[in-house]
């Protein structure tokens, strides 16, 4: 094609109202942010530059705890998210009678509104009159009532399970991709020579499917460990901050104690803490598919 | 032909799919059931599975307990379809630099808009209501539909890009050499085949903006005139004696458009998602 330079003008000039989206909507907010988080700024006039404070503050009020519970919380989020998606992924991919509507009733999670689904998650939850703790008590696996959200242990593992149905469709959907676009001839290639369809599963099927599970647990790790809105409509991050994120925490601070500093400077922290996490996760993951691929 | 499943293994992936499919639907199940129950019933000890002399009366009382139901159907896909035309009015040519323009700073700009995913809801949430009252735009459609459309961008982009690189270059090359403009070549040449990839960002943009924002209707927008489906419900949920079955069957009413819409549209959904995204 012609001229060099006006191609590149050409380009920056189709990706200039993007750009200035971003920059106005992510990366000036962003930037306050990380100024706000040195101040005082909370409901009063006056605004003070305090250098360090916040920072200082917040891990003197047990903020490990609360970085650690994060991590583990999207640990067992994703790993469930991979896991259960991978399964829901095979089972849709076999061609039996009725596999369109299962699809499409898989995609349901995603198509409700997440606050809908939360809500119902909740009531399925309640001790009293949610199906889970009265089908529980029905087939006689607990004695009395549980209920889920109200001791830390329990309502954890509940707030999991909430997060992981949100994702599962995407997940599926991704994996269901990924084995669709293994080549047919591989796996009849392997029936001639007689390959069961476990091992075939297991030499064909999962080692073409790691690199969709390297990239789609790291898309998944960001949505999870941002995640919000589950938490915050089952359980506020209660009962007694068992359930508490360092989203939740954040947006406790910020908007509920209206202490805007302190909350940018958690704020700032979720950001490190997960860029951090992205960045050695991105090499581990190029290492491996650069392995892989040779 | 690979070899058949037997009758037994077919009627293990059948268990399998149910249980899965157990798991998706179980709230939707329970949600649908609880609509039918009569109050008296719904919070009765022991656990009743089943909705005993159960009825659809809850869908016809709703009308007037939720009396903006209608508006907030209206509202979430009004809302929704707003961002979703914004979005790709900024997606398309940006996705088009990035995957047929060679240029210097591609890779950088590339990783930047994947950079900006990590960023959401509550960590720019401060700066972001303030900017929306800067605008002056506090308590309207648009304190919704701005910042919705900035966390599109990203993801949209990516997914079109995918698409894009898989049109052989070699058709515009010829419209080139025939003496199309640029412009003329991303409008009526690139745009009519990248349809069905324009199709799957448009749905992804449509379904992020209407199930998944649920943060910025919730803080930036405190009149009920103009709350979302999904806003507007949870400030009946919140209250203290809520009519569990009612707004059970007003979440129904008020995603059945949505729903039916999308049921349509999931194959190409399911095809689009699938290109592009795993292989390039």
């Amino acid at each position: 094609m012609n001229s060099h330079r006006s191609n590149i003008l050409f380009a920056w000039l189709l990706l200039l109202p993007a750009l200035l989206y971003v920059l106005a909507i992510v990366a000036w907010p962003l930037a306050a942010t990380v100024n706000l988080s040195f101040t005082d700024a909370a409901l009063k006039k006056t605004v003070n530059w305090v250098g360090w404070d916040n920072y200082i503050k917040i891990f003197h009020a047990g903020f490990g705890t609360i970085i650690v519970r994060t991590f583990v919380w999207t640990f067992f989020s994703v790993l469930f998210k991979m896991i259960i998606g991978t399964c829901g992924a095979l089972l849709l991919t076999i061609a039996l009678p009725g596999r369109t509507i299962f699809r499409v009733l898989t995609l349901m999670p995603w198509i409700v509104p997440m606050a809908i689904g939360i809500f119902m998650w909740g009531w399925m939850y309640n001790g009293q009159f949610g199906m889970i703790s009265g089908l529980l008590q029905r087939f006689g696996i607990t004695d009395g009532p549980v209920a889920f959200l109200a001791y830390g242990s329990t309502a954890f593992w509940a707030t999991i399970m909430t997060d992981v149905w949100i994702g599962t469709p995407m997940v599926t959907f991704y994996f269901l991709a990924a084995i669709q676009s293994i080549p047919k001839d591989l796996y009849e290639a392997a029936w001639v020579d007689g390959a069961s369809r476990f091992y075939r599963f297991r030499r064909i099927t999962l080692p073409l499917m790691v690199p969709a599970i390297l990239t789609m647990s790291m898309i998944s790790l960001i949505s999870t460990f941002n995640s919000f809105d589950i938490i915050w409509i089952l359980t506020h991050g209660g009962p007694s901050g068992e359930t508490t994120t360092m989203i939740i925490d954040t947006y406790k601070t910020a908007i509920g104690s209206y202490k805007y500093g302190e909350g940018s400077a958690r704020a700032v922290l979720v950001a490190i803490c997960l860029g951090a996490f992205c960045f050695f996760y991105f090499r581990v993951i190029n290492r491996l598919t650069a392995g892989g691929n040779k | 032909m690979i070899d058949k499943f037997r009758w037994y293994e077919k009627i293990g992936i059948y268990f399998g799919i149910f249980v899965f499919l157990f798991f998706i639907m179980g709230p939707f199940i329970e949600g649908f059931l609880v609509s039918l129950k009569p109050l008296s019933l719904l919070f009765s000890s022991p656990y009743h599975f089943w909705p005993e002399n159960g009825s659809f009366d809850a869908y016809f009382t709703i009308w007037t307990t939720v009396p903006l139901l209608w508006r907030y159907m209206i509202n979430g896909i009004f809302v929704a379809a707003v961002a979703t035309i914004v979005a790709l009015a900024l997606i398309i040519p940006a996705a088009y630099a990035l995957s047929r323009i060679e240029f210097p700073g591609r890779g950088a700009i590339l990783s930047g808009f994947m950079f900006v995913n990590m960023f959401y809801g509550a960590v720019l949430i401060i700066p972001l209501y303030r900017l929306m009252r800067t605008f002056g735009v506090l308590n309207t459609y648009l304190a919704m539909i701005i910042p919705g459309v900035a966390f599109l961008l990203a993801t949209g982009i990516w997914l079109l890009r995918a698409y894009l690189m898989r049109i052989p270059k070699e058709l515009e090359e010829a419209a080139y050499v025939d003496g199309a403009s640029r412009l003329y070549i991303l409008r009526r040449i690139i745009l009519p085949l990248a349809g069905p990839g324009v199709l799957v960002v448009a749905m992804y943009c449509f379904l992020t903006v209407y199930s998944q924002q649920f943060i910025f209707a919730l803080t930036f927008n405190s009149k009920s005139e103009y709350m979302p489906l999904s806003v507007g419900l949870f400030a009946f949920f919140g209250r203290q004696e809520v009519a569990w079955n009612e707004l059970m069957a007003a979440s129904f009413v008020g995603v059945a458009p949505v729903l039916i819409v999308f049921v349509f549209l999931q194959r190409y959904l399911v095809a689009g998602l699938t290109a592009g995204a795993v292989k390039e």
